[in-house]
């Protein structure tokens, strides 16, 4: 059941990668990579970690994905043309080094194939909500803190770079 | 059952597809959930040695990962906004003020 499930999780994570790499409007690109994480959400489950499960969902297709879907509709964006007309060789070199990329992880999984056959068996309750907040408000308290922090003050600096009111290049030229 | 192999070959093809798709596309709010797709298939590979070795250390850093992500999240698409101000465009190949 885990393999069957695992492979249909596998497959649509794959197939939605290359739908938002491939798809020519941006707000299908955005969906798209929706549906990635909440495939991901699910190899986590499978994987025990059901606080990250959640957390994936909310957080990445919740949060995340609504502020890429915002600015979006903000900019308003028109439709690129066919990717795969120009620049051949561009697409070649990239498609190249990706494989590339690919042959190395690939080479250096096989190194270590079979080491860890299965999920520990202590994750069925080490990766519960209890177990993560255990470990978070005690041992990781100060790093925990600290991303409190600098998340506001993204949050700011956001807003700062967002809402600045500068003159358009053409007019500064003159 | 699966072994983690599974795992992180799924993890590296998604980082690969992440890869490819910064290099190949020219919108620059494609490339920016490219490189989302890359730090998830980062966070997949993460979990899974968590799993598989039964400790939970690498969660926690899934979730400090997942916070840096969404703070970045909103400081680039800030930026991507601010040079659609001045430049009406997110076409990466049209802003070139600092190209050399």
């Amino acid at each position: 059941m885990i393999t069957y499930s695992f492979i249909f999780l596998a497959v649509l994570a794959v197939a939605t990668a290359l739908g938002l790499v491939i798809s020519k409007n941006t707000v299908n690109s955005a969906l798209f990579l929706v549906l990635n994480m909440v495939s991901l959400s699910g190899v986590y489950l499978l994987l025990q970690a059901q606080f990250l499960a959640i957390i994936q969902i909310l957080v990445y297709a919740g949060a995340i994905m609504v502020l890429f879907l915002f600015v979006i509709m903000l900019l308003n964006i028109d439709e690129e043309e066919s990717l795969f007309n120009k620049f051949r060789i561009k697409y070649f070199v990239a498609f190249l080094l990706g494989v590339g990329i690919f042959a190395q992880l690939i080479y250096s999984i096989g190194s270590f194939s079979d080491t860890l056959p299965v999920v520990s068996a202590q994750m069925a309750e080490a990766g519960t909500v209890e177990a993560i907040g255990d470990v978070l408000y005690t041992k990781y308290s100060l790093p925990f803190h600290i991303i409190a922090m600098l998340l506001t003050a993204a949050v700011n600096g956001a807003l700062l770079v967002a809402q600045h009111k500068t003159k358009p290049l053409t007019e500064e030229n003159d | 059952m699966i072994s983690i192999d599974w795992y992180l070959a799924l993890s590296a093809i998604l980082f690969c597809i992440g890869i490819v798709g910064v290099l190949i596309r020219k919108n620059a709010i494609v490339i920016f959930m490219c490189v989302e797709l890359m730090l998830n298939a980062v966070n997949l590979s993460l979990v899974s040695f968590s799993s598989h070795y039964g400790n939970v250390d690498g969660q926690i850093l899934v979730f400090f990962s997942l916070a840096i992500a969404a703070a970045e999240a909103v400081v680039g698409l800030a930026i991507i906004i601010a040079i659609f101000r001045n430049n009406f465009s997110v076409d990466i190949t049209q802003i070139n003020l600092l190209r050399w």
